[in-house]
């Protein structure tokens, strides 16, 4: 039955990289820059859900007030220093981002120290389950039931409302957006607190898989930025198809073949890269 | 029309390309001869600058026969078609907006003449190069603008350095997209002479929208409508055409 | 002195590769005076050239070329571990060594290129940062080989040309080092200016545009990312040489996001930028080495955010911008 583990595994996984990274192809799509200081958003979060966890709030709230705080540090990142980068190319977009990493990272391991935050799974969810021919951690399967419910919320928002639908037409066309008065400006603010927060909750409850310490923002960047490549920029379902193949993918490898897991993620991402530079599921717009 | 095959610089067989269900080329035929000049015109939308992408390669087509010269060239890269000698202007200004006016020229000359690729003895080659560079751009009025970067230059001379590239080429088939767009009309007919002054060696597809310089400058119009070829013939015969008036040039056509 | 017509138009987009001739000297001059004043501090000034001759190839590649890579290291260190393996198993003869890795580097290079560039932009980049992630990865695994975690250890190196011992004290490591560093610099200035050179510089500004004036523009790509390799593979070599000793850092992103920092601070597409922003980056990691490693991080970051936030050329930038403004002082106070 280890294909199962494999699978359920792969999917938990493939769940986490997808809240994480949701917020990321959603504005490189819409904003169309190159962001790589995503993972540092998300790793606030997290950081920031470990003070109110000791602080005594209970791991839901810890995880949701983290993440509505992280949305207006985004908001408010997104006001002063994204906002330059619009027009000046992904070389300097890449290099602010990756800066401002830097400065993430080395500003929140001044104050909580290098070692790795737990973020204590809460008592009710942790233990494990019988799933009928095996148990299976509790965790992982409310990690696989909060990534359906939010992909299917986020499918609603997206293509049901009318935030939605100017999100869509910002994607697709944002001079033509621009036009007919969708308040582009507002949006992007709007949009890139929303993938933010959505990233640091991710962190936070997905810390059991990828675990919070110092290099968190780099180390995780390049999966949430295949997932991204993979999926195709701005493709929000293409994200979700991405995330879980490549959790499965790179959990199958640990399991199956230790040793050649590495080769075997990173190889299959070069071979989607180049098989389809436009994404798994070749959609200009954010549905 | 008889048309002798030695003289046809283009010729164009069913070309088509769509995405999905929107069809955005069907069938369509096209005879550029040498020295033609030819106007393609049609309302927003009826794929005119997608016809161009498809002659040029830029956008694959579907199905098609395209014959350069006499030779096959539907399966070639833009950039080999480009050097077997068809050439093209873009609707909206593509040129090297950190280089000079010149340089822009010469570059295209040096890819032309197959220098482009020496970093080795290169520099008698590429004298010559400017000095040709630097004519091209006083044939075409913008000589005196040839030290200064494409991003400081007025629109109309930018539109005009399009124009001079393509030429700089030496092409046998030359497709030109709006030529006059964006510009002021006081200005335009700087690029009206200029097309004027065309070698009449180079076969000439015109798109434009500016109807005083298609029927000027063009020898025969062909209408593009929704992606097909509605109708093709001689200025005064389109001018005249219900169908034409009633798609295009509206009730109230001169 | 009337300026060639050549130079001109170089000169609008380039201004230090317009430098009156003299100028060109001075960085030479500097090396050797500090040659014969530096004292303990030699190696360091040796990795300093070292550190240059990779951001110049980086130029090549990103500046010059376009070609966002974020796995540069890569290449410097597919380079190392060869004339490091090299060295161990088949001849300690440096300039053999270093031949055989400069040439394997470039056809790695060239051969990575083939493959990646095609694409473009975060696709792109993600492929140097998947492929350079492989390659740290294999030099991970196979012991052997690369001596894996643990690194490798390469012995003294032949006398070079039979006659100058590498002694400890770095003497000959730093003028090899500048030799080599000297003579690469003089084909990246001349492939810089060629019209191989610009028609780069025009991949980069507007590829649309060079498809349309006939450029092959994937396999101008690939030659100058092979060339590119082939640099970035000479400094790999030297530093595996010099310092007798090749770790998986060399392949590591930091170190790919190390090289950038340097370009990008010294100023991109400016020829000296690559001799600069090394120069400074390393002297200053150097001196600010006893600082925690994280504070040192939070420096680099601020720098990249500035640089790119206020200085977009770079230090060489601030240099034109100084001497314009001097320029301008020197023409109201003389007219």
């Amino acid at each position: 039955m280890l294909d199962v583990t494999i699978l359920l595994d792969g999917v938990a996984y493939g769940m986490v990289l997808f809240i994480i990274s949701v917020g990321l192809t959603v504005t490189m799509g819409l904003m169309r820059i190159v962001n790589l200081a995503h993972g540092a958003f998300a790793m606030i979060g997290g950081y920031l859900a470990t003070t109110l966890l000791s602080a005594g709030l209970p791991f839901f709230a810890a995880a949701l007030l983290a993440a509505a705080v992280v949305g207006i540090v985004g908001a408010f990142a997104e006001l002063t220093i994204y906002r330059p980068l619009y027009r000046k190319g992904e070389l300097a977009q890449a290099l602010m981002t990756f800066g401002f990493t830097f400065v993430v990272i080395a500003a929140l391991t001044t104050v909580f120290g290098t070692g790795i935050r737990p973020l204590p799974v809460p008592p009710v969810l942790s233990g494990v389950v019988d799933i009928g021919f095996r148990t299976y951690p509790t965790y992982r399967l409310f990690l696989v039931a909060v990534g359906l419910v939010l992909a299917v919320l986020l499918w609603l928002l997206i293509d049901r409302t009318s935030y939605g639908a100017r999100l869509r037409a910002a994607v697709d066309n944002p001079r033509m957006a621009r036009a007919v008065g969708i308040n582009v400006n507002l949006l992007f603010t709007v949009t890139f607190a929303g993938g933010c927060a959505l990233a640091a909750f991710g962190c936070v409850i997905g810390a059991d898989l990828l675990p919070l310490e110092p290099y968190y923002a780099l180390r995780y960047l390049v999966l949430f930025l295949v997932v991204v490549g993979v999926g195709g920029i701005g493709n929000f379902k293409g994200s979700f198809v991405a995330a879980i193949a490549l959790g499965i993918i790179d959990t199958g490898g640990k399991f199956l073949l230790p040793q050649a897991a590495a080769y075997l993620f990173y190889g299959a991402v070069i071979i989607l890269l180049l098989l389809r530079p436009h994404g798994l599921m070749p959609a200009k717009s954010a549905a | 029309m008889i048309t002798a095959m030695a003289d046809t610089a283009l010729s164009v067989r069913g070309l088509c390309k769509s995405f999905g269900a929107l069809s955005v080329a069907q069938a369509i035929n096209i005879d550029l001869l040498r020295g033609a000049r030819v106007g393609l015109i049609g309302p927003n939308g009826a794929g005119k600058t997608t016809l161009v992408n498809l002659l040029t390669g830029t956008l694959p087509a579907d199905a098609s026969s395209i014959l350069l010269n006499g030779n096959a060239i539907g399966g070639l890269t833009p950039e080999a078609r480009v050097r077997r000698g068809l050439a093209r202007t873009h609707q909206i200004n593509t040129l090297l907006n950190e280089t000079t006016v010149r340089d822009n020229v010469a570059i295209a000359i040096a890819e032309r003449d197959g220098i482009a690729w020496r970093f080795l003895r290169f520099r008698r080659c590429w004298r010559t190069c400017l000095d040709e560079a630097q004519e091209r751009l006083n044939e075409l009025g913008i000589g005196h603008a040839a030290e200064r970067t494409v991003a400081e230059l007025p629109y109309g001379e930018q539109r005009m350095l399009e124009i001079a590239i393509a030429l700089a080429l030496r092409p046998s088939v030359l497709l030109l997209d709006e030529p006059a767009a964006g510009v002021p009309s006081r200005e335009a007919h700087v690029i009206h002479d200029a097309l004027d002054r065309l070698s009449s060696d180079i076969a000439v597809l015109m798109i434009e929208h500016d109807m005083d310089l298609v029927f000027r400058f063009a020898r025969e119009i062909v209408v593009l409508v929704q992606g097909r070829v509605l109708t093709r013939g001689a200025p005064a015969e389109i001018a005249a055409d219900p169908q034409v008036r009633a798609v295009y040039l509206g009730r109230s056509a001169a | 002195m009337s300026e060639p017509l050549a130079d001109k138009g170089l000169a609008a987009v380039a201004p230090s590769l317009r430098l009156p001739s003299a100028w060109h000297l001075l960085p030479w001059a500097l090396a050797l005076l500090f040659y014969f004043t530096a004292g303990g501090y030699l190696s360091l000034g040796t990795h300093v050239l070292i550190m240059i001759l990779f951001a110049l190839s980086l130029d090549l590649a990103l500046g010059q070329a376009g070609i966002i890579t974020l796995g540069h290291a890569a290449l410097f260190g597919f380079g190392a571990y060869a004339a490091g393996i090299f060295a161990a198993h088949l001849s300690n003869d440096p300039l053999l060594g270093l031949a055989v890795a400069t040439v394997l580097t470039g056809l790695f290079g060239a051969l990575v290129g083939m493959l990646i560039l095609h694409t473009a932009g975060v696709t792109l980049m993600m492929l140097t940062l998947a492929i350079s992630a492989l390659l740290a990865e294999i030099a991970n695994q196979a012991h052997g080989l690369t001596g894996g975690d643990d690194g490798l250890q390469v012995g003294r190196m032949a006398p070079l040309f039979g006659l100058f011992r590498f002694d400890l004290w770095g003497h000959t490591a730093y003028l090899y080092v500048l030799a080599v560093l000297f003579l690469w610099s003089l084909v990246a200035w001349r492939i810089m200016r060629s019209p191989f050179g610009r028609s780069l510089d025009g991949i980069r500004q507007n590829p649309r545009r060079m498809r349309a004036i006939g450029t092959p523009v994937w396999r101008r790509l690939v030659v100058a990312y092979g060339l590119s390799a082939a640099m970035a593979g000479t400094a790999g070599a030297l530093e595996a040489q010099t310092t007798r000793a090749v770790g998986l850092g060399a392949l590591s992103v930091l170190a790919s996001g190390t090289v950038l920092v340097m370009l990008i601070l010294g100023g991109t597409r400016r020829y000296y930028g690559a001799f600069l922003g090394a120069s400074v980056y390393v002297v200053v990691q150097n001196f600010a080495a006893q600082i925690d490693p994280f504070r040192w991080m939070f420096i680099i970051g601020i720098l990249l955010m500035a640089v790119v936030l206020f200085l977009e050329n770079g230090l060489m930038g601030l240099a034109d911008v100084v001497r314009r403004a001097l320029l301008a002082v020197q023409r109201r106070s003389g007219g």
